[in-house]
Formats: C-alpha cells, structure tokens, sequence
C-alpha cells in the first residue's frame, strides 16, 4: 500500500501556514515573556514545535484507516486513562487532571483523548456508509461515544477541556446528517437542562467565572480581571498596535504566554496584525475542510472536519474570550499559546490530515 | 474494508465552512470593536493602569521658639504593610511575621482572613511607627518574607510629657466630615491636618503643599519607571513668640498643680509662656490615640485638653479689686474714699463679709493703697455700691474683660462682664443693686480668662495701653495670614499718671512684707501684683452640701504680676483651680518673673554684644584709716560674655 503514499502529496501549503502560525506564537511568546521569569519560554516552543513537526510526519506514514481499526482498543484505554486520573492523578488547584510519571514528567491524558474521539467519531460515522439519514438511535449512541469520557473530564473537573470535546460530535452529528428535528429537540432540551447543571454540576469558580464574564466590570479586581485587562490590552492596541504594549510588559495582562496570548499581539500589533493572523487561521481551516472534500472516504473526511471541529472551537472560544465574547475558559489558543501538550496535540492531529490526503489517490 | 460508498454531504461541508467564516467574522468584528471603535477608551483605561499618581508628602514646617530653638520637629516614621498579591501563603508566615513585629499571631491570622474578600492589590496595615528593631526585622528578611514592606511618612515630633501642649497643639487625620466643607477641598482622606493649638490656627502656613510623581508601575503596583515630578513645598517655619526658657520655669512652677500659667509682654502683646495643667502628650496624637486613653482625656474633670490659659472662665477674685481701682480713681470717687473694716459691712440689707474675718481679725481704716495690697473686701464693696454696675462694667469691658481678646489661638473663650442690659439680655431680670457689691470683688457673674486678666492688668501697669496677645508676631508672618481682630491691635485707655502711680505702687506692696502676698516676695526684683481667691460655689451652698474643706469646691487662687511695676516688661496671671488662696499662685508667678529677670541680667545689652571691653561708670565708697567712709568715682573697662548664656538649647524631648 506504502507505494501508493508519497510526500510529494504532503499538503506543503497547509504545512507553511501552519508554520507561519507557530511563528508568530514563537515571536510573541518572546516578546510577552521578556524580563519575566518565563523568559526564555520561545526557544523551549521551539523545541515543541520542532518536536510537533516531527511527530507530525511520524503520524503522517501510520495509515490511518489502520489506526479506525484499533479505535475500540484506544477508546477504552483512553476512558481507562480518565478514570485512573480520578483516582490516582495530582491534585493541582483543586483539580485532578494529571498523573505522574517516572522520570518527573506529567501526563494529562484529556489532551489525547480528543485525538482517540476525532478517529472514534470518524469510524462510527463512517460505519454508518448506507444512509446519510440519522437515526434517533445512531444519535445517541454517537452521543455516548463523546459524552462518556466528556463528563470524566468535567469530573476532574476541567470544564474547558470537556467543552473541546463537544465540537467533535455536533461536526460529525452535522456531517453524519442530523435532521433539523433532532438539532432543535436537543438543543430545546439542552435549554432546560441548562440552569440544573449551572449549579449543580459546575463548581463554584467557574459560575464565578460565568457570570463576571456576563458583567465584566462588576468585579474588576475579582475574577472579571483578566477579561477587563484583556480587553483594554485589545484596545489599546489600536488599528496599528500600541509601541509601549504595556499591558503585557507590565503584567496586567494575566498569563500572556499561554491562554491571552492573542491579546498581546493584539495589543502589539493593533488590528492590522491581529487580523492577518485570524485571516492565516481561516487559510488553513479553509484548506483543511478541501482536504476533508477530497478525502478518498467517508472515514478520511470525518477525521479531517474532526480535526477542523476542535481548531475553530479553540480558536472561537480562545479570540472570543480575549476580546470579550466569551468567559473565561482556559482553552489555548492552537499553535500560538505556549505549551507542549497543545502544540504537540495539534502537530498529531495534522499528521493524521496529511495522511488522509497522502492516501486520497489510492483505490 | 470501508467501501467507497456515498460521500458526506458536499452542501454540509460547504454549510461548515459558512460556518467557520460565520465565526472569523464575529471575532473580527470583535477586534474592530476594541481596537478601531472603542480604542480611545482602552488606551485611557491602559494609561491608568500603568501610570499612577504617587504623592510626595510635604513635611510639615518646624515650630520654633522666639530664640530659634527647636519645639517641634518632624521625624521619618515606618509603617509595616502586608502585601498579599506575592503568593506566599500568608497563613504559614504569619507566626514568624506576629513574632517579628511583636504582634498577636492568632489576632493576625484574623485579619488576613477578613481581607480576603477585599481585592488583592489592596496591602493590609500591620503596624504604625514601628521601632527600628521591627524595622530591622523586616529588612532582614526581604528574602524570606517578600510580601512584607514598609512605608516612609514623617511624623510629628512634640516636645515630651505634654511639654507646651496646649499651645503648640496636635495634628490628626482629617475626618470625613472636615473633607465635606469647602475649605478642605484640596485634602485627601489620610492626610494630616493641624486639630488644636498652633497646629490648627497655623495649619495652612505649617502643612506645605503636597508634590506629586507620575510613576510607571505594574500590575503589582512597583514602580518600573518614573514619568515626570512636582516636588512638594514643605511647610513654612514658625517661630513663635515664646521664650522655652520662661515655658520651662512656668511648666515647673506649675507642675503637679491644676491651672494655668500665662506670661505675656504688655509692650508688645508678645505671649512669653503658657501652661495648662493637667496636661496630655501630643505625641500620642501623632500616631493613634488608643480609644481608652481617648476616654480617659476626654472624661477627666480637671479637663486636660483645655488650655486653661484662654479657655478657663472663671470669676477673676480680688484680682478684680485693680480694675475696680482704677475705675474709681479714674471717676474720682476712690482716691479720697477712707473706709473702715470691722470685718464686713451691710449693703441693701445684706451682710458682706471681708475675708480678713475668717482670720479674726479686721482692717481698721483702709484707704485705696492698703485696700489694694491688704486685699480688704469692704473697701471694694462700699465703692463699688458708689460707682454702680453701669461704671464697673464699662471700665472693665474698655480693659477687655468679657470679651476675647483675640489671641492667634483657636476656641478663645470670651468670658462675661456683667451690666443691667447683659443681665435683661440673658436672663430677662432687673440687676439688682445688691450684685454690684459682689461684682466689686470679682464674685458674682464676672468670668475671666487668664489671657484676659494678664492684659487688663499688664495695660493698667503700662499707663493704659493695651495690646491684642499672639504667639506669633505678625513680622513673621505672610501679609495675608495675619490674623484680623475686633479688639484691634493696640487700644489706648486713659489712666491719670498719678492713680497709675498710687496703683502700681500698691500693686508692688501686695508682695512685700505688707501685702496678701509677702511669701512671693522676690529679693531685689521689681516685683507687683494683685492676688485673687474666688469662690466657686457660695460659703452656704457649700456648708449644705457638707463639703466645706473638701478641694472639690475649694477656691480658685489667683494671681496676675508684673515687672517691673510701671512700664512692666512682663505680666504673668497664674491661676490655681482648687488652690485655695492667691498667695499660692502669687508663688508660682513670682518663679515665672524671677526666671524672666535673672535671664534678662545675664543677657548681655547690646552695647556689650560688641566684641571689646565694655566701659562703665560707677561711685562707691571706701572705708579710710578712721572709718568714715569716702565717696569715690571713676570708670572701669569690664569684659562682659561675648555669647548669649543660654538656658535651654530645645524644648523637653528635642534634640
């Protein structure tokens, strides 16, 4: 079959963007966290970035109709690995969402499973090749297939992580052919269901966190702080960027290397900037979702709009929160923030896209 | 295995990217929300983020006394904060923190807990005016406990033990209810401002003008950078009319007692000294009173945070009897008025006593010079019966007596002379005869100041000039500070040489051998004065309430003295509350004027301030072989101290 696949039909042009991406991050990263203690965080991303690529064309050999096959095996060992977090992961903040390894390195395991589910959601999808009408029973089982390990991580609890994993089922729902019927019976029910698990299942950070991000300037100290701060960051800005960047440099801005990342180029670099990344973000959605049409298979093209469902969720909820759409959530920001387990999770999921392009001739 | 089967929906896939674009439009609309539409806003938000308006305090000016040595200094005090945005957890550093600022750890944990509700960025007080070891502690540990630091603020320096308190006065922080008026509308809440004494009539020329520095800081509040600085005017120096070294011998004098004591010079209105016992510490003021000592100053009745020097009304005594003299040589009624004493006479059938029968014994004939220095009752009462209250009240009102007499200190009180219209003002009453025979010696509704007693005596012993009091000579004041006043500065009351004469040498026989005040004498000292014992309840009312002898209700000693007797350079009017008899505060005056004295003859004049030998002129006589005396004369060249002999260098507790 290895005949077939040649990097000739690497998607090139997806790759320099992806780069262009990791980039700016990298010079941003710089900028933010210069004279702080994370100084020197842009040359480590660096190396996670190099680490990514490398990961990605590993990624890219592994056919991927091979790694459908063993779905069932990483699905259970992925909800394997959550419930061994719950039991025996680190507390960290009042959360359970790592283990220790030896060697001292840490191993949060919600990253990865959003790589088993896009490929799970991709097969059961693709299983379903006879009709591209969705059964009520289909609905659910799909729906089981995200929700299990969906609500283990809320469990942990890590309410960001757990929302990435909702994208990946509504594009496959959407794709599978969801009939306007089921959207709206769940969506009405989801309505209802809504104020229960405000307060019964969130804890009581993250209704704060909520409802300061429904009135910011209320509690501009509190946790409506980093909203606040983000967004004068945005605007100060301006059209052309601010030369001082003094929200960043002086740290008003909270954590700019990794969740507010966003809001220091934006403050550095003005409208102009932020906007021509956001347009090299779109770029490379854009030409996922081609790759995803010429897919050689249903599989092939659910596994690429998986990857797309969790990149535009991030980037949604990432630039949504920074200028003040969105609450506070802890989502980073793919390719920019600083961090190795996002770059790294993000690297794999493009090989697995390179792949499924790399195979769109055979058969 | 996956057969090439129906296609995902290529309308689906297209919807998705609608989708996508649907959201990068929300996001850029975002963008253009903040940074083009609304960029102006943030970027004055960010601007005040980073740039903070620090103040530069000015130090408050220095008080000085009228030789230029030091009353009260300004001294750089620390307070220790706790900053809680340095993620240290502060529960566990808090015993090591309580041990090192001598604080309670369990009382600490407490208040790091109630703040927790407050925002971050807000440090928490931990201890005003720290000691240097504390302040050491914290220093040494800038590494182990970095959410420990310290602010700089002078503070006032007072003398010690309530050293000139009542003059000098103290600060505190303005209170909400001053920043409400329009004449603190320049003050921010914590700043420092002048409550009583000098303080507050001066505070406007002693605070300065507070600078400011733009400073750059980040979100933890530290300066990364500075922008540009206004710097703070300090305060303007005050040098005050007091001599320390005459304040020291009247604070002595008065030690232990409960009164006043204030010295004034009548030639110039110039207040030398002035004491109010009990007294409190200001330094106390400076920092936070403590509510229980608070409590105790406030509730003590000897009142220790009255200045007794102008604030005390009490009935003048026989201090009286001198603006009684003059008035009644002035109207001519007393200079020929011989009277004798059987130890009281009846006035509108009533029997008054003179004091002289409680000693059994009687004046016998008395005439205004002996009426004067022996005091005697009888004589004041028979002329005051002659002058009437309308002539009594008019002298003493033209003296200043009822009225304030417009000293350069807050809350002045006024006093009260009586008259038929002040009496159907007040009370709506006829006066009726029989008060004037009390008003003649000082009893009855007359109230006085000491203030107000050491200018009306200091202007009779002057020949009837008499000048408004002030502890800061307006010469060294800005021309628009002075201070208006409705007495005026200067008034001149017609006194005929001759009674000045008759009066003051009187005055002068009070502290001989003869007077009620002989124990005060001073050997060799000009020395006059009139002594003064009033009652503060009547004899009758006293026997009834079965505290006759109890000090609660003894009489008030006083004693007002001049030097020397005509032209004096110096009055002093000492008042003893519960002192029982003038005589005591004719001791305690008579310290003041003897000070005042022996530092004038040690001072060198000015002839002799000139660096060479001084020549002077003297006769004397020598004894010859037979032993008769021959009278000589002749010139002599004396080296006289080129450097003034200082008393004191600074006030009590002052370098």
């Amino acid at each position: 079959m290895s005949r077939y696949v040649s990097f000739r039909d690497f998607d090139w042009f997806l790759f320099i963007f992806v780069l262009l991406i990791c980039g700016v991050g990298v010079m941003e990263i710089r900028s933010a966290t210069m004279h702080t203690k994370f100084a020197g965080a842009h040359i480590k991303q660096i190396y996670w970035v190099m680490g990514g690529i490398a990961a990605m064309f590993i990624m890219s050999l592994f056919n991927y109709q091979a790694l459908l096959d063993k779905v069932h095996w990483m699905y259970i060992a992925s909800v394997a690995s959550l419930i061994s977090v719950l039991i025996f992961g680190q507390k960290y903040l009042g959360a359970r969402r790592w283990i220790k390894m030896p060697g001292g390195a840490h191993f949060q395991p919600s990253e990865w499973v959003k790589l088993v589910l896009i490929l799970a959601v991709a097969k059961y999808f693709a299983d379903l090749h006879h009709r591209n009408d969705l059964s009520w029973s289909d609905f659910i089982k799909a729906g089981m297939i995200v929700g299990v390990p969906m609500l283990m991580v809320l469990a942990q609890p890590d309410l960001g992580t757990a929302l990435t994993y909702l994208p990946i089922a509504i594009m496959g729902l959407f794709l599978g052919g969801l009939r306007l019927k089921q959207a709206t019976t769940v969506l009405l029910l989801a309505g209802a269901l809504m104020p229960i698990a405000f307060f019964k299942v969130l804890k009581p950070y993250q209704q704060e966190r909520l409802t300061s991000f429904m009135n910011p300037e209320a509690d501009r100290q509190g946790s409506g702080y980093q909203v606040n701060q983000s967004k004068i960051a945005v605007g100060s800005g301006g059209i052309w960027g601010s030369s001082e960047g003094s929200q960043t440099h002086l740290a008003f801005l909270p954590v700019p290397q990794t969740d507010f990342i966003f809001a220091a180029f934006a403050e550095e670099h003005g409208f102009v900037g932020a906007l021509a990344v956001l347009l090299l973000y779109f770029i490379v959605l854009m030409r996922l979702t081609q790759n995803a049409q010429t897919a050689p298979d249903r599989a092939g093209t659910f596994l690429v709009m998986g990857v797309v469902a969790v990149l535009s969720f991030h980037i949604l909820v990432n630039v949504g929160m920074v200028v003040g759409f969105m609450p506070v959530t802890g989502i980073p920001l793919p390719l920019m923030s600083y961090g190795g387990s996002s770059v790294l999770f993000i690297f794999l999921a493009l090989g697995m896209v390179m792949n499924v392009r790399m195979r769109r001739f055979v058969n | 295995m996956f057969g090439r089967d129906e296609k995902v929906s290529s309308f689906r896939l297209t919807a998705v990217q609608y989708v996508i674009l649907g959201i990068f439009l929300i996001l850029t609309y975002g963008l253009w929300r903040l940074q083009v539409m609304q960029s102006d806003i943030y970027t004055l938000q960010a601007e005040k983020n980073r740039v903070r308006n620090v103040p530069i305090l000015a130090p408050r000016g220095k008080i000085y006394d009228r030789e230029g040595r030091i009353i009260v200094d300004n001294y750089p005090s620390f307070s220790a904060l706790l900053l809680r945005d340095s993620s240290r957890d502060l529960n566990a550093d808090a015993d090591l923190i309580a041990k090192g600022l001598h604080l309670d750890a369990t009382e600490l944990r407490q208040r790091i807990r109630k703040f927790n509700s407050l925002p971050q960025y807000q440090p928490i007080f931990l201890k005003d005016d720290i000691t240097p070891d504390e302040l050491a502690f914290i220093e040494a540990h800038r590494n182990e406990l970095p959410e420990l630091d310290t602010i700089m603020a002078h503070r006032r320096l007072y003398p010690r033990n309530g050293f000139m308190a009542h003059l000098i006065g103290y600060v505190g922080e303005v209170t909400d209810e001053m920043l409400n008026q329009p004449q603190f509308e320049l003050y921010n809440p914590g700043d420092v401002v002048g409550v009583s004494g000098v303080e507050k009539q001066y505070n406007n020329l002693l605070m300065g003008k507070n600078g400011s520095r733009r400073a750059i800081v980040d979100s933890r509040g530290r300066e990364v950078g500075r922008l540009d600085e206004t710097k703070a005017e300090p305060g303007r120096q005050l040098k005050l009319t007091v001599d320390i070294d005459l304040q020291v011998a009247a604070e002595e004098a008065l030690e232990g007692k409960n009164g006043a004591v204030v010295a004034m010079d009548p030639r110039t209105g110039e207040i030398l000294a002035m004491v109010s016992r009990p007294t409190f510490d200001p330094n106390h003021f400076a920092i936070k009173i403590s509510k229980e000592e608070w409590v105790k100053l406030v509730t003590d009745e000897n009142h220790p945070l009255l200045n007794k020097a102008i604030q005390a009304q009490l009935a003048p005594g026989s201090v009286f009897k001198i603006i009684m003299a003059t008035a009644g040589m002035q109207e001519g009624v007393a200079e020929d008025m011989h009277v004798n004493c059987g130890g009281g006479a009846t006035f509108y059938g009533r029997y008054f006593k003179c004091w002289v029968l409680a000693e059994h014994r009687v004046h016998g004939p008395v005439d205004i010079s002996k009426a004067i220095y022996q005091s005697c009752d009888v004589f004041f009462y028979t002329l005051a019966e002659k002058l009437g209250i309308q002539r009594i009240a008019q002298y003493a009102t033209m003296l200043g007596l009822g009225q304030k007499t417009g000293i350069d200190l807050p809350q002045e009180a006024s006093g009260v002379m009586p008259s038929e219209e002040w009496k159907i003002r007040n009370f709506k009453q006829k006066w009726y005869a029989g008060e004037t025979i009390s008003v003649g010696i000082g009893q009855g509704a007359v109230a006085t100041t000491p203030i107000q007693l050491a200018r009306a005596i200091g202007a009779i012993a002057s020949g009837g000039t008499m000048r408004r009091p002030h502890v800061i000579s307006p010469r060294d004041l800005p021309a628009n500070i002075i201070p208006a006043s409705t007495p005026g500065d200067e008034t001149q009351i017609s006194i005929d040489p001759k009674n000045w004469e008759i009066i003051t040498d009187a005055m002068a026989n009070v502290v001989s051998p003869l007077g009620t005040a002989n124990s005060a004498h001073l050997q060799g000292i000009d020395f006059a004065g009139k002594t003064g014992s009033a009652q503060t309840i009547s004899n009758t009312l006293k026997a009834k309430m079965g505290a006759v002898g109890k000090s609660k209700f003894k009489d008030n000693g006083w004693f007002v003295g001049v030097t020397p007797r005509r032209n004096p350079e110096i009055v002093v009017a000492a008042l003893l509350e519960e002192g029982e008899h003038g005589y005591l505060a004719a001791r305690v005056a008579s310290q003041v004027i003897k000070a005042y004295v022996e530092k004038q003859r040690r001072q060198p004049t000015k002839v002799a301030g000139s660096p060479a030998k001084t020549e002077i002129g003297a006769v004397w006589s020598t004894p010859d072989s037979e032993g008769a005396d021959h009278l000589q004369g002749g010139r002599f060249f004396v080296d006289l101290p080129k450097k003034r002999l200082s008393l004191a260098t600074a006030a009590p507790g002052m370098q």
